[in-house]
């Protein structure tokens, strides 16, 4: 099964509770944080462990934190990204659901290692059920001497308090979640000033994923060095992969980082393969926003070899032929699937989550979402596809926020690689109304 | 969001002591001079307190209590999704429609729902008790289909399980807070 840092004791009844979450080795990285370890040497630990962003976009932890400014007398903040919205994942919910403490315990870490006292859990407005299940948790927290004045009697001080949206997914961009802290539209914003200079209230502030801030108590535990071990030489540690679609059992894994794909797809001990016996078409590794890999390339690589669930194996072959881990978000296409009807889905999608503050996002998005609308219901042209790969062009790399790229790389990428189905869609628009056109063709790679 | 959204007048709220206590409480975490902060929450629950959904005249009771212009609220609840600007059912059903919850049946448990509700996507049955609304990725892909009513999530439905979950809210017995 592989080693379990995060989820290790997730099935523990009452794991929710302060007093049995302690039983199990709870909040034993503050202990150690506080009372042996200075900030710096936190920080290090972290940048040691080799620990990547696990919201996404991959950047490395520690190496953000040491960005972070220490202007006299100015407070700085820790804000813990749980605005969890990309499709296809849902691991931080089950975590912050599920075990609580864990969250509350590396927010209490990592809060020390920044030298911030007041710090916040942005989570999104949907999730208020979990919203209320932390608040008990920080309540009890506060009532141990987690948190609050002087922990432990170390002289530290922290406030942690939960912060809602109320539904925009743009508000998991960090600018635009520091925006709507702020009790403002979330719209993000130009960068520079990036966060760690110039962030919430104006002042410096960093903005971590809740499953990035919950990994920082199994570092601290057993050391960076251990902790780096696992995995493979580029991607360190665990990783918790929330599979959905088209599986037998879909649900939250915690996985090494490393093993392959097609283990975690057809292995017992995780998805169990493709639901009803049926075969596999696609595979969406990381959410929504990453490319779409047909069934030829994904429990092998271009090359041939095995493809691993790893950053460096899931994106090898770059947008040609390969993805992205992103962030865990693991969609299963069966063979009944459409391609068109999925990525018209998607664009759908990223089209009602634009702020509409960057014109090409703005308009890019409406666009794309309505010649998909068209080629998935029979009315489209030859001439939308390649207007589709027009307009993607025009959005990438053009706006403000990564939201751009979001909504053009899942559309690029599933013309690259089903091209056939949109043309199928054009010249036999009755027959796509009826039934699905089945598995691309494969490609062979010289 | 894009979406066009047009605001509606309608006499605001008595507050409860209890919602007053709590508005308190949410702005208190925040610092001094950061009251504007505490909108998000402070809006979900006027809205509840109101009903399931904002006035224009709800909104500037908001503004008054965290001491900003009513524009600041206007431009804050017309932008995120939860919040709504007209009068919905006691019971908004709101089904998630995005990618993984559609490949495991999300479209036909929608239109499932509408049928027997006789009602589409954003109207509201005529006595008043259901609404059907769509909804983005709710992060509940693996357990879909699902919907969000109130603060809870029904999840893994089917048409059998959607039609008790409907007689459960006929009889009062689905908590929406």
């Amino acid at each position: 099964m592989g080693r379990k840092l995060l989820l290790e004791h997730i099935n523990v009844p009452g794991i929710e509770t302060f007093d049995v979450y302690r039983k199990h080795g709870g909040y034993a990285s503050v202990e150690k944080a506080l009372k042996t370890m200075a900030p710096e040497e936190v920080v290090e630990e972290v940048k040691k462990s080799g620990l990547r962003g696990r919201g996404g976009a991959g950047f490395p932890t520690g190496l953000k934190w040491s960005f972070i400014a220490k202007p006299e007398g100015v407070e700085r903040h820790l804000l813990c990204n749980a605005d969890e919205s990309e499709p296809g994942t849902f691991k931080d919910r089950y975590l912050m659901q599920y075990i609580p403490h864990l969250l509350i315990e590396g927010m209490i870490v990592s809060s020390y290692a920044l030298g911030a006292n007041l710090s916040y859990i942005y989570i999104r407005g949907e999730y208020m059920f979990v919203l209320d299940i932390l608040e008990k948790a920080i309540a009890e927290a506060y009532e141990k001497g987690f948190l609050g004045k002087n922990i432990l009697g170390t002289g530290y001080d922290l406030d942690l308090r939960v912060s809602p949206g109320a539904g925009a997914y743009i508000c998991g961009e960090e600018t635009a979640l520091i925006e709507s802290l702020e009790g403002k539209r979330g719209n993000p914003r130009i960068k520079p000033p990036f966060p760690a200079v110039k962030g919430l209230w104006g002042r410096p502030t960093v903005v971590n994923n809740v499953e990035s801030i919950a990994t920082v108590v199994p570092i601290i535990n057993m050391g960076a060095d251990e902790y780096a071990k696992i995995g493979t030489e580029q991607s360190h540690g665990t990783k918790l992969i929330s599979a959905c679609g088209n599986v037998e059992r879909p649900g939250v894994y915690e996985i090494e980082l490393g093993m392959s794909v097609e283990e975690f797809i057809y292995g017992d001990d995780w998805c169990r393969g493709i639901k009803n016996g049926k075969k596999l078409k696609a595979l969406i590794p990381g959410g929504s926003s990453v490319p779409i890999l047909p069934h030829y390339l994904i429990t092998k690589t271009a090359k041939g070899e095995t493809r691993y669930m790893s950053y460096e194996s899931l994106s090898d072959g770059g947008f040609a032929t390969g993805s992205m881990l992103g962030s865990g978000g693991f969609i299963v296409f069966d063979e009944d699937q459409c391609i068109v009807r999925n990525t018209w889905n998607f664009a759908r999608f990223y089209a009602h989550e634009s702020c509409g503050q960057c014109s090409p996002c703005r308009e890019g998005t409406g666009w794309m979402d309505k010649v998909l609308h068209r080629l998935e219901h029979g009315k489209g042209q030859m001439r939308d596809i390649d207007l589709l790969e027009k307009v993607n062009k025009r959005i990438e790399g053009n706006t403000i926020c990564p939201l751009g790229d979001a909504a053009a790389w899942p559309v690029a990428a599933a013309i690259r690689h089903f091209r056939e189905e949109f043309e199928w869609h054009v010249t036999n628009p009755e027959e796509a109304q009826k039934h699905n056109f089945g598995l691309a063709k494969e490609v062979t790679f010289s | 969001m894009r979406v066009e959204r047009k605001i509606v007048h309608k006499e605001r709220p008595v507050l409860s002591e209890e919602a007053k206590a709590e508005i308190q409480k949410v702005i208190s975490y925040y610092p001094e001079g950061k009251k504007k902060s505490a909108i998000l929450r402070t809006l979900f629950i006027v809205q509840r307190e109101a009903g399931g959904w904002l006035s224009a005249d709800t909104m500037d009771m908001v503004a008054e209590i965290l001491e900003i212009t009513p524009i600041e609220v206007y431009e804050v609840a017309t932008f995120y999704t939860m919040f709504k600007l007209e009068p919905v059912g006691q019971y908004v059903l709101e089904f998630c429609h995005t990618g993984p919850c559609m490949l495991v049946g999300s479209d036909q448990l929608i239109k499932y729902t509408e049928e027997k509700l006789g009602i589409k996507v954003g109207e509201t049955t005529p006595d008043g008790m259901f609404t059907i609304k769509v909804a983005e990725c709710l992060g509940a892909c693996g357990y879909g289909p699902m919907l969000q009513c109130g603060k809870h999530y029904h999840e893994h439905l089917t048409p059998e399980k959607m039609d008790e979950f409907l007689e459960a809210c006929r009889r009062g017995e689905v908590k929406t807070n």
